[in-house]
């Protein structure tokens, strides 16, 4: 069945069951998003998609708020931009957004003031190196919770990884603490596919950014060379294949 | 950040799954890949090998230079002997510390005398010993147009059906059956329909691990979907966590469980009549053999409770969309091909087939096994699947390579199997291997070393010096994926686009290329009509098979520039055959086929207790060429074999502990993971690692029909041995999840 509601004092008719944030894509109102992704559960985690919904209390988070029939909703009123410009303004001063250019954008297009808390404290972390597929570097982490989400039901059920920690020490971990090999990860990098800030890295391209060359990334694994022991052995000859040449 | 000089989308190289890739490339290296969220087939998910494992492209192991042996390249006679080596001279130098004939050293040479080196020698033993001493090996996983293409070259010069691949020693077993039972050999449906499923059966398949994508989807069905799942597998894969039941059999008596499943839905009165009655033959006689086939008989065989198989059977016939997913474990026994008729059984007496969210479906493990099959590459059958020994298909494949009528041979070819096992005088002379590695897949590999002795002439196309390349006479350097543009069939039959990413390394040239130019010099030595091999792009060569495939008739590089075509398209307009059977089978009605239980060739003894099973791990490709040359390596760096913790502590044996495995024709050394991942009296061996070496323990008895050998039952001994004796003791695996 389909509804009529008012967004931005426009009549707009959508399918019932669908979010704010769906409709106003479709009517091509801009809505901006950074912990949603049309692969993941919504879960309205960073709040930057907020809009101002008639009769409600608070603000309303379009990226799982249904539209209703007869609803009044403003996408771009004083307070949803002062809102945003504040979470934007409370991001920059935690974490590190430099591999972030559609942040940075946003930080642009609201107003943000880079130095809005001077004495904020930055969330640093060292870089996690610790297996052959990618690195974490949770400086950049913004905790949107996808990189959890596909881990889990939403792609690979695998649960390797979840939130860690309370409150402002709050971090992307493995339980208890243990290095990416040692959990269950398969390694899918299902989490590095949908990281919006370069906080999960392929290996590869971290590699290539610390100025390694392709030719001195590839010796990194030429494999050990191994023990030979083919001499004397009238059985198959085994190892060969990892032999250097 | 990285900004990447250009995004090239292809299809990943690794399974049958056939994911969406996109190749981020800067200065001509792939830094990262990622998959588009909306592709039809993974819908942006990857597993380990497909985002990770491409950067063996890069190792500096690859081969990019032709190389050709010493006697070849000086002119000397032949050595005695055929010895494998895997170092390279690149000074022309005997190689340092080199304990073996300076006449098989490995030199590097251009293009044009390698070749050469290669067209003479076949010529020269093909005028001797005929067109019966010549044979190749296709490539699962090259192109659509690669394979087409090394087929034609054998069939139309060398007048042999001698050309096979690995598909024989996968799902010959399923071809067969399905072709037998159905007249067709490919999945029924695809792979996505799983959702749509109330009840499926996943069976010798540890899709979690093989199947990375499909198991996601599966997962889905169960998790999202209310499908229930029932998981029939000697292992406690990763999906029994999602199952509703695990019936765990014991390897080899597959028979035995799906029949007696049959026998319970037939006398339960859970048959589909009317399904039966439109659009089957064969069953009166089908339930005469059933007889025997209680729950309580194959409880004995299997040792699956009779009361879960009766379980199952009533889940599986009263579903209202059922269906089966099967892997190697039903088709590589010496009765694969009975062992997936009971299955095919299963589906007709329910009437399971036919329908979306229904079918059989065997998930086929080469990223193009599929397509090489449907480019011909097997001995009996051209493209199509047209039977080679029927005049009216060889006249239409004389027309098109401008043969005269009758010059194709009509002689059935010899298999994979049988190429190597009649490697002698008087039998087969040549062996063209075209990116396979048969030192590591063929079963019983001591012998199998002795079979590549025999060769008179050896030619090797690949991208690594693997365990069967360092036995070769020439060796062509070609290209992986990465670097060339052509398509890949995948397990539900799509037909998709690879594109090169950037332009091959070193000297090495795409395959289609090198086939062309040794066919054009194999012609004009000859001095035989051409067949035709100027080719300006693999377009040109996909469109001439085509033309005579009616599968493939309505697929052009346009048609499936984004997303792929499901064949059969018939013509231009078709727009795909997602689900197959629905209203007849290709044969007209499906034949059920009355069975009987045999055991597994080798059932363990005092002297040889355990099961030995073998297959796969998530981390590595097959015999490894790609992913040991990759960081997959680092991730999973040495062979384990599987015990249960049950057999462990009657032998006291811990985790870790370095054994050796031996049956009546190999032993490996290589340390033990203890697992209730495996039963008890069942060990597992992944056949990856040339240090230990899972067939070399295998056992080579055959299929009779498909010729599939026994890779997933022999009988083995485990001991303990030395740390000291491990191959490779520094390869440590240290991964939670295994």
């Amino acid at each position: 069945m389909a509804i009529t509601f008012l967004m931005d004092g426009k009549e707009v008719t959508a399918e019932e069951n669908k979010t704010l944030l769906d409709i106003a894509r479709e009517n091509g109102v801009d809505i901006p998003t950074i912990c949603f992704h049309e692969a993941t559960t919504a879960n309205a985690l960073c709040r930057i998609c907020v809009v101002e919904v008639e009769g409600q209390r608070v603000l309303q988070p379009a990226c799982i708020v249904k539209a209703g029939a007869g609803m009044k909703v403003q996408t771009r009123s004083e307070k949803v931009i002062r809102a945003r410009r504040t979470i934007l303004e409370m991001l920059d001063s935690t974490m590190d957004l430099s591999e972030t250019p559609e942040i940075q954008n946003m930080m642009k297009d609201y107003n943000a003031d880079p130095n809005r808390f001077p004495d904020a404290e930055r969330r640093e972390s060292d870089v996690k190196d610790d297996n052959p597929m990618y690195v974490r570097d949770y400086s950049k982490c913004l905790l949107c919770w996808r990189c959890v989400q596909v881990c889990a039901e939403d792609a690979q059920y695998t649960f390797a990884i979840n939130f860690d920690g309370r409150g402002f020490e709050t971090q992307i971990g493995t339980f208890f603490g243990k290095s990416i090999p040692e959990t269950s990860c398969v390694l899918c990098g299902q989490c590095v596919a949908v990281c919006p800030t370069g906080a999960l890295k392929p290996k590869r391209e971290f590699l290539l950014e610390q100025g390694m060359s392709p030719q001195e990334i590839s010796v990194l694994n030429t494999g050990r060379k191994q023990k030979s022991k083919v001499k004397g052995r009238d059985d198959f000859r085994p190892l060969t294949g990892l032999e250097e040449r | 950040m990285i900004k990447a000089d250009r995004v090239v989308t292809s299809t990943c190289p690794y399974c049958g799954v056939g994911c969406n890739l996109q190749l981020h490339v800067k200065d001509d290296y792939i830094f990262k890949v990622t998959s588009p969220f909306d592709s039809p087939v993974n819908h942006g998910n990857l597993c380990v090998k497909g985002r990770f494992g491409y950067d063996y492209v890069y190792h500096p192991r690859r081969v990019t230079t032709p190389l050709v042996r010493r006697y070849l390249l000086e002119g000397k006679p032949k050595p005695e002997g055929r010895e494998q080596v895997f170092a390279v001279s690149t000074d022309g130098k005997p190689i340092s510390n080199s304990l073996i004939s300076n006449l098989w050293d490995w030199l590097e040479t251009d293009w044009n005398t390698a070749l050469n080196i290669v067209a003479d020698n076949l010529i020269r033993i093909y005028k001797r010993d005929g067109s019966d001493a010549m044979a190749a090996y296709a490539c699962a996983k090259a192109t659509n147009e690669d394979n087409y293409l090394l087929q034609k070259m054998y069939r139309a010069i060398f007048r042999t059906n001698n050309v096979d691949h690995c598909t024989r020693l996968c799902h010959a077993g399923s071809v067969v059956a399905l072709q037998q039972a159905t007249g067709s050999s490919a999945m029924s449906n695809t792979a996505s329909q799983v959702i749509q499923n109330d009840v499926f059966i996943v069976t010798g398949s540890n899709t979690g691990e093989n199947h990375p994508i499909i198991a996601l989807q599966m997962k889905d069905a169960v998790r999202q979907y209310g499908a229930k799942m029932i998981v029939i597998d000697p292992r406690r894969i990763d999906l029994v966590d999602f199952a509703e039941m695990w019936l765990p059999l014991k390897p080899g008596t597959n028979v035995s469980v799906f029949s007696a499943m049959a026998h319970v839905i037939v006398k339960e009165g859970l048959v589909n009549h009317d399904f039966i009655e439109k659009r089957t033959e064969g069953f009166n006689d089908f339930i005469e053999s059933l007889d025997k086939f209680t729950p309580e008989y194959a409880e004995e065989i299997s040792g699956v409770p009779a009361e879960d198989i009766r379980k199952a059977a009533r889940m599986y016939a009263n579903a209202k969309k059922a269906a089966i997913y099967w892997g190697m474990g039903i088709s590589q026994l010496s009765h694969g091909t009975a062992s997936a008729l009971a299955l095919i059984n299963l589906a007709f007496l329910t009437g399971h087939i036919g329908r979306e969210g229904t079918g059989l479906n065997p998930l086929r493990g080469q990223n193009n096994v599929q397509g090489a099959s449907d480019m011909g590459c097997m001995p009996f059958h051209y493209p199509g699947y047209m039977r080679v020994d029927n005049d009216d298909n060889a006249a239409k494949w004389e027309k098109t390579w401008n043969i005269e009528p009758g010059g194709l041979s009509r002689k059935l070819g010899l298999t994979t199997t049988e190429i190597l096992s009649h490697a002698r005088e008087g039998g087969i002379r040549a062996l063209y291997i075209m990116g396979e590695n048969p030192m590591m897949s063929e079963p019983n590999l001591n012998e199998t070393r002795k079979h590549m002795q025999q060769l008179e002439f050896l030619v090797a196309q690949d991208i690594f010096m693997n365990e069967s390349g360092a036995f070769a006479d020439v060796f062509l350097p070609a290209t992986p994926f990465a670097e060339k543009d052509g398509t890949f069939s995948n397990t539900d039959r799509r037909v998709q686009r690879v594109r090169a990413a950037h332009a091959p390394r070193g000297q090495s040239r795409v395959d289609w290329q090198i086939i062309c130019d040794l066919a054009l010099r194999l012609e004009s030595k000859l001095g035989a009509d051409s067949a035709k091999w100027d080719y300006s792009n693999p377009e040109e060569i996909l469109r001439e098979m085509g033309n005579v495939n009616s599968d493939y008739a309505g697929i052009t590089y346009d048609r499936i520039d984004k997303v792929g075509l499901i064949y059969p398209v018939p013509d231009m307009t078709h727009p795909g055959t997602p689900t197959l059977f629905k209203e007849s089978f290709p044969r007209g009605r499906g034949k059920f086929h009355a069975l009987d239980y045999v055991p597994v060739m080798e059932e363990p003894s005092d002297e040889y207790p355990f099961i030995l099973t073998t297959g796969r791990v998530l981390e590595h490709w097959h015999g490894g060429t790609m992913t040991r040359n990759s960081a997959l390596n680092e991730a999973y760096p040495e062979a384990r074999v599987e015990m249960h913790p049950a057999d462990a502590e009657i032998h006291g044996i811990r985790n870790g502990d370095p054994v050796k495995v031996q049956s009546r024709r190999g032993e490996v050394i290589l340390r033990v993971t203890v697992t209730e991942k495996t039963s008890v009296g069942v060990v597992f061996i992944p056949f990856h690692f040339a240090e230990a070496a899972a067939n070399l323990l295998t056992n080579d008895a055959l299929d009779p029909q498909a010729k599939i050998p026994e890779f997933k039952a022999c009988a083995v001994q485990v001991f303990p041995a030395r740390e000291d004796e491990l191959l490779n003791p520094d390869a440590v695996l240290n991964r939670g999840r295994y």
